[in-house]
C-alpha cells in the first residue's frame, strides 16, 4: 500500500517543522535558561571587585582583565597576518600552487580542535620557550586559533570591492600598494572587522586552548609573564568543582550575552557590506 | 619598483604563516608522542585498553572506541535536526522567515562549550539519570550535548548545499506532477548530497574534537562501554583531564593521544574538502 503523496507531504512537512521548532526551543532554552539566573548576579560590585575564597564570594573583575589582555594580544598578532594573508591571496597572486597551499594551510588549520592547540601551546610557548603559563603562551596560542578566521573573512571583504575601484585608482597613476592602502583595505574594512569581531567572540568562550597555556591564577595579571585566568575558564573551574553556583551563573551570563552582541553586530555589519557591493 | 616587489615578499611571507602554523603544530605534536608510541609499540597502545600511565600502561582502546560512539551519537541527532532545520528553512520557509532564522540558528555557534556542558549538567544529566537510570554522567548525555553543538556546522553548511541546487530540478520535477515533498526527498537532497555529505563529516570532525562539554558530561570513566547509560572517556577528555599533572613518559602518553585524535580529525576534513573540491 503507497501513501497518498499528498498526505506524505503534510506529515513531512508537519515533522521538519517540528524538528525546526525543537532547534529553535533548545537555543532560546540556553540563553533564557543562562540570563534568567545569570543576571540577576550581575551587579557592578560583581564586575569590578575581585574573586575571593576562590571564587566563592566578590567578583570576577581580575578574570575580565585577563580575558582582556589574551584577547588583545591574540588580535594585535593574528591581525596583520591574517590581512596580509588575505591582501598577497587576493591582490598578488593568480590561482597556483602558492595559493593552493596557503588555502590548504588555512582550511586544516581551522579544522584542529583546540586541545590539540592547547597541546602544542603547552609544550612550544609553556615549556619549550620557557614562557610557562602567561599572558603570552595564551595569547599566542589564540593568534593562532583565530588566524583562519582573519584570514577567510578579510579574503572575502577584499573580494567584494569592486574592480572598478583598482582601476579608477591605476588610471589615476596611483602604484599597487598606494591603490591597496588608500582604496581597497578602507573600503574592506567593514567586512575586516567583522572577521576580527568573531575572532574576539571565539577568544572570549575559548577554554581548553587557556586552560593549559594561559593558566588559572585568580591574581591579576600584571605583565605578559603572569599567568591569568580568563573568564571562561574560571567559569569552567566554578562549574566543574562546585565551588559557586550563583557566580558561575553570573560569568555564564555576562560570557554568553558578550559573545552572542558581537557575533550579532559582526553578521549586522558583514550583511551591510555585502549589499553594498553587490 | 624595489618597494612594490619588496611589499610583494613581506605579503607572501606573512600568507605563509597559517601553513607554518600548521607544519609546526604538527612536528611539535609528533616529536612528543612519537617516542612513547615506538617504546610501547603501536599495537599495545592503540589495541589495548589497559592505561594506568603510573605504572607503565598505556592503552588507549577504550578511548578510542569511547570517542567513536559518543560522535556517531551525536550525529544521529546533529543531522536528524540539522537537515530538518536546513530542508526546512532552504525549500518550505518563506524568504523573510529564512533570512531571520538563519542567523539566529547559527548563534548557537557563538555559545561557549563551557555553557553547553554546564547546561549539559544541570539539566540533562539529572533527567536521563532519573529516568534511564544509571549515573547520567554517560555516552548518551555526550551525545546529546555534542549532537546539539554540531548543529551549526550541519545547519549552514546544508542550506548552501540545498540553495546551490538549480531551480530549474524544482521546477521540472513539480512540472512532472510531483509534490513538493517528492521533489525535495527525490530530486534536490540528492542533487545536493555531494554538498551535504562533507557538511556530516566536518560535524563529525567537531564532534570527536570537542572537548570541556564532554568532559562536563560524559562522566570521564575508564573502560570501554556497554551501554549508552555507561559513563565514558573520550580521547579529548583523557588529554585535558590528565596533562595538568603529567610528566616523562606519562605526558608523552597523551601527546600520543593527541597524535591519534590529531590524525582522525586531519583525515576527516581533507576527505570533506576533497568531496567540496570535485563538485
Amino acid at each position: 500500500m503507497r501513501l497518498d503523496p499528498r498526505l506524505s507531504q503534510t506529515i513531512m512537512k508537519a515533522l521538519l517543522w517540528t524538528l525546526t521548532g525543537l532547534t529553535l526551543f533548545i537555543l532560546i532554552f540556553i540563553i533564557v535558561n543562562i540570563s534568567i539566573k545569570g543576571l540577576p548576579q550581575v551587579t557592578p560590585e560583581f564586575l569590578l571587585e575581585d574573586p575571593q575564597d576562590m571564587g566563592r564570594a566578590g567578583g570576577i573583575f581580575s578574570t575580565i582583565v585577563a580575558t582582556a589582555y589574551v584577547t588583545l594580544l591574540a588580535i594585535l598578532l593574528a591581525s596583520p597576518l591574517g590581512v596580509g594573508s588575505a591582501i598577497y591571496l587576493t591582490e598578488y597572486t593568480r590561482e597556483g600552487w602558492i595559493t593552493r597551499i596557503i588555502r590548504f594551510g588555512a582550511e586544516c588549520l581551522a579544522g584542529v580542535p583546540s586541545i590539540i592547540l592547547g597541546l602544542f601551546g603547552f609544550v612550544l610557548f609553556v615549556m619549550t620557550l620557557g614562557f610557562g603559563w602567561s599572558i603570552l603562551s595564551g595569547g599566542l596560542t589564540l593568534a593562532i586559533m583565530v588566524l583562519p578566521i582573519i584570514i577567510r573573512t578579510s579574503e572575502e571583504a577584499i573580494k567584494a570591492v569592486p574592480q572598478d575601484y583598482r582601476l579608477v585608482c591605476y588610471s589615476l597613476g596611483l602604484s599597487k600598494w598606494q591603490t591597496i592602502t588608500r582604496i581597497v583595505l578602507p573600503s574592506a574594512l567593514p567586512g575586516i572587522s567583522t572577521g576580527i569581531m568573531l575572532s574576539v567572540g571565539r577568544s572570549l568562550g575559548e577554554t581548553a586552548v587557556l586552560l593549559f597555556t594561559a593558566g588559572a591564577a585568580l591574581r591579576t595579571p600584571a605583565s605578559l609573564f603572569d599567568s591569568g585566568r580568563t573568564m571562561a575558564v574560571h567559569f569552567y573551574i566554578l562549574a566543574r568543582e562546585g565551588i559557586s553556583m550563583p557566580n558561575a551563573y553570573g560569568t555564564a551570563a555576562i560570557l554568553m550575552i558578550s559573545i552572542l552582541l558581537i557575533n550579532i553586530v559582526a553578521y549586522g555589519l558583514m550583511q551591510r557590506v555585502m549589499k553594498r557591493y553587490s | 619598483m624595489k618597494k612594490e616587489l619588496f611589499i610583494e615578499r613581506v605579503l607572501l611571507f606573512l600568507a605563509l604563516s597559517s601553513i607554518g602554523a600548521l607544519v609546526t603544530i604538527t612536528v611539535f605534536i609528533f616529536w612528543e608522542g612519537i617516542p612513547l608510541i615506538a617504546s610501547a609499540g603501536l599495537k599495545n597502545f592503540l589495541l589495548s585498553s589497559h592505561w594506568a600511565p603510573t605504572r607503565g600502561h598505556f592503552g588507549i582502546l577504550a578511548m578510542i572506541i569511547s570517542s567513536v560512539f559518543v560522535t556517531l551519537g551525536a550525529l544521529i541527532l546533529g543531522v536528524l535536526l540539522g537537515l530538518a532545520c536546513a530542508i526546512t528553512l532552504a525549500e518550505f520557509a518563506p524568504e523573510r522567515v529564512k533570512i531571520l532564522l538563519k542567523p539566529t540558528l547559527e548563534l548557537l555557534a557563538g555559545i561557549p562549550s563551557v555553557v553547553y556542558g554546564f547546561l549539559g549538567v544541570v539539566w540533562l544529566v539529572p533527567l536521563i539519570r532519573d529516568y534511564l537510570g544509571g549515573p547520567g554522567l554517560s555516552l548518551l548525555a555526550g551525545s546529546v550535548i555534542l549532537g546539539i553543538m554540531i548543529l551549526p556546522t550541519v545547519i549552514s553548511i546544508s542550506i548552501d548545499a540545498l540553495s546551490a541546487v538549480p531551480d530549474l530540478y524544482r521546477d521540472g520535477s513539480i512540472a512532472l506532477g510531483a509534490t513538493n515533498w517528492q521533489t525535495v526527498h527525490r530530486v534536490v537532497l540528492p542533487a545536493a548530497s555531494s554538498g551535504i555529505i562533507p557538511a556530516i563529516i566536518l560535524g563529525m570532525g567537531r564532534a570527536i574534537g570537542e572537548t570541556m562539554a564532554v568532559i562536563m558530561v560524559a562522566g570521564n570513566a575508564l573502560k570501554i562501554p556497554t551501554s549508552v547509560l555507561d559513563p565514558v572517556r573520550t580521547l579529548t577528555a583523557n588529554i585535558a583531564l590528565e596533562l595538568g599533572y603529567a610528566s616523562g613518559r606519562h605526558r608523552e602518553a597523551l601527546f600520543a593521544t593527541g597524535i591519534v585524535l590529531f590524525v582522525i580529525i586531519m583525515i576527516l576534513n581533507l576527505t570533506a574538502s576533497a568531496i567540496t573540491r570535485r563538485r
